[in-house]
């Protein structure tokens, strides 16, 4: 994807070079700024992600899923993620992006392909691996502190501990005051924050997050932003962070994978180069969503032809669906 | 009537034939209810336990509870433990097939985050599993209940054995209706007591609890 030209101010180098925490960002900003004094198209900020040496923390290789109804929720997907890494999935509803965090998370087996976490393929749920649902799941009789202290007692906490725990991770949510109310008197966005709080709690090495904010409030989210990037800097975790909002993704992510339906495939698999902290109205970051929206809203497109009488390529698709097949998706290719 | 109770009650006959009846009902519906919650639980939570025992669970829930009286008698004798094996009879097979429905109907999702949360074993059961299917659970319970009630007044009245159901054939043999009424009376009171009070005191406790119902 490419900037427009004649805007400088969007021209990554300066921004990144300003706060460049490594040799790599400087790096970056002299190669951009050569070509540009070169006179060469400047690349942008969302560039394919190239492939990446060493092994991935989690693996997803040829995905396919198959649901007993005969729905193709997943095709073909290859995802790697390495360590330390903040992936958001975008894609429209009914793209399977629960359903490859479900597998991810290890409640369904994949109908093909393979999913290994540090080597080790997924077989169920794990304790290095936490889902949070799209739904609040929270136990409904036990009340917002004894969520979080029941989780980490079965973690091996004591009583102390886990109550200290629980009473911090709830203040980081902004419930201080809620401890002892039970879920159902909670509202929607309020309930989603006890099972973040649950979540962020528990400390596992790959957190799975299912659409965690889309009930909050535009200054809720953003404090939940914020406190979801400090615990992932701080403790270098792995997130797979599954959003509608594409200005979410590019706001939290170090790549966005832009998902499409029927079936599930990936589309694009980009890399965020912006410094943070970011700000979601950034005209670049503004700019960056809306060429990913366009690209959904053509993919949607297709589909929509591709299902129309008379045209229908889908059923000229091979039966096998959830089996792995030879092409790749285009990966990398530019938006 | 009034006065035949009265009589019945002053000459301790009422209140020993009550505390017998009672203390039989808890002891054979607390055989019940230890046995048929793991047991519906089991069916639920495991296909083997599911195929083997699920046909006959069902089929005996057909049986009128007295059925089983001649069988205990064949075993135990006229004795206290046949009675109590009738009563057992009775309800165990409510209370697992309640039980049972109660834990398939647990929210799938509930089951997913004690899985991510990585709650097993024990912890699993007693902390996910009995707290989620609870509310049915108890409506379980409370069939169980009024069916061991049945079975007990069945069973107390074909032999002598003590308890309410002999002092309404004791009625019967003296000739005397209003002894039967009044003793009838009782067990419809204590039925209904247990009934309405006590269990629709705990569901109501429970369903505020989980969020089932409106709180006003
Ligand atoms: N248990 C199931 N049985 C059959 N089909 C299912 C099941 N769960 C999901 N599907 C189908 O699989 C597809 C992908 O569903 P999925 O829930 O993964 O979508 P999603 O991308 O998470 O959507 P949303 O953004 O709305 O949450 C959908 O077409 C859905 O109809
Ligand atoms: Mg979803």
């Amino acid at each position: 994807m490419r900037p427009r030209a004649g805007r400088p101010s969007h021209i990554p180098g300066f921004r990144a070079g300003r706060q460049a925490h490594g040799i790599a960002h400087s790096l970056r900003m002299w190669t951009e700024l050569l070509a540009r004094l070169l006179g060469r198209p400047v690349r942008g900020r969302l560039v394919p992600h190239p492939a990446r040496l060493g092994p991935p923390k989690i693996d997803v290789f040829r995905v396919g899923h198959r649901f007993a109804n005969r729905v193709v929720a997943l095709r073909d997907v290859n995802v790697a993620v390495h360590s330390g890494e903040f992936v958001c999935l975008v894609g429209p509803s009914g793209c399977g992006k629960t359903t490859l965090l479900y597998a991810l998370a290890g409640h369904i087996a994949p109908s093909g392909g393979r999913i290994s976490v540090d080597g080790v393929q997924v077989t169920g749920p794990g304790p290095d691996r936490l889902l949070v649902f799209q739904e609040p799941a929270l136990f409904p009789w036990l009340t917002v502190r004894q969520n979080l202290v029941f989780a980490l007692r079965s973690r091996g906490l004591g009583r102390a501990e886990a109550d200290a725990r629980a009473r911090e991770y709830v203040h980081l949510v902004h419930l201080d005051g809620f401890e002892d109310t039970l879920p159902h008197q909670l509202s929607g966005g309020m309930r989603m924050r006890v099972q973040l709080a649950r979540a962020l709690a528990m400390d596992p090495a790959v957190l799975l997050m299912d659409e965690p904010f889309a009930a909050l409030d535009a200054q809720t989210r953003s404090h939940m932003h914020e406190l979801l990037q400090r615990i992932w800097t701080r403790d270098r975790k792995t997130v797979v962070f599954v959003t509608h909002d594409v200005r979410e993704a590019l706001v939290l992510g170090d790549r966005v994978v832009v998902m499409a339906a029927r079936p599930g495939r990936v589309l694009h698999d980009l890399e965020v180069h912006l410094p943070r902290p970011r700000d979601p109205d950034d005209p670049a970051l503004v700019e960056m969503s809306r060429l990913v929206r366009e690209e959904l809203r053509r993919a949607e497109r297709a589909a929509a032809e591709a299902a129309a009488p008379g045209e229908a390529p889908d059923a000229t698709r091979p039966p096998d669906d959830g089996a792995p097949r030879r092409s790749a998706p285009a990966l990398g290719a530019p938006l | 009537m009034t006065a035949s109770v009265g009589r019945l009650a002053a000459d301790g006959r009422l209140g020993a034939a009550t505390a017998r009846s009672l203390g039989r009902l808890v002891q054979g519906y607390g055989i019940s209810a230890a046995l048929g919650v793991p047991l519906g639980i089991a069916m639920a939570r495991s296909l083997l336990v599911q195929r083997a025992l699920r046909p006959a669970v069902l089929g005996l829930q057909a049986l009128p509870s007295i059925c089983w009286l001649p069988l205990a008698v064949l075993w135990f004798g006229l004795s206290e433990t046949a009675i109590l094996f009738v009563v057992v009879m009775g309800s165990l097979l409510a209370v697992a097939i309640a039980t049972e429905d109660g834990v398939s109907g647990i929210d799938p999702v509930l089951l997913r985050a004690a899985g991510t949360l990585g709650i097993h074993g024990p912890r699993f059961v007693a902390g996910v599993l009995l707290p989620a299917a609870l509310p049915g659970i108890l409506t379980g319970l409370k069939l169980g209940w009024s069916f061991a009630w049945r079975a007990l007044m069945a069973g107390e009245l074909l032999f002598v054995a003590g308890g309410l159901g002999q002092l309404l054939s004791q009625g019967r043999e003296l000739l005397d209706a209003a002894q039967v009424m009044g003793v009838m009376l009782c067990i419809v009171a204590i039925g209904v007591a247990v009934d309405q009070v006590l269990f629709r005191l705990l569901e109501v406790r429970i369903r505020r609890r989980w969020g089932l119902v409106e709180v006003s």
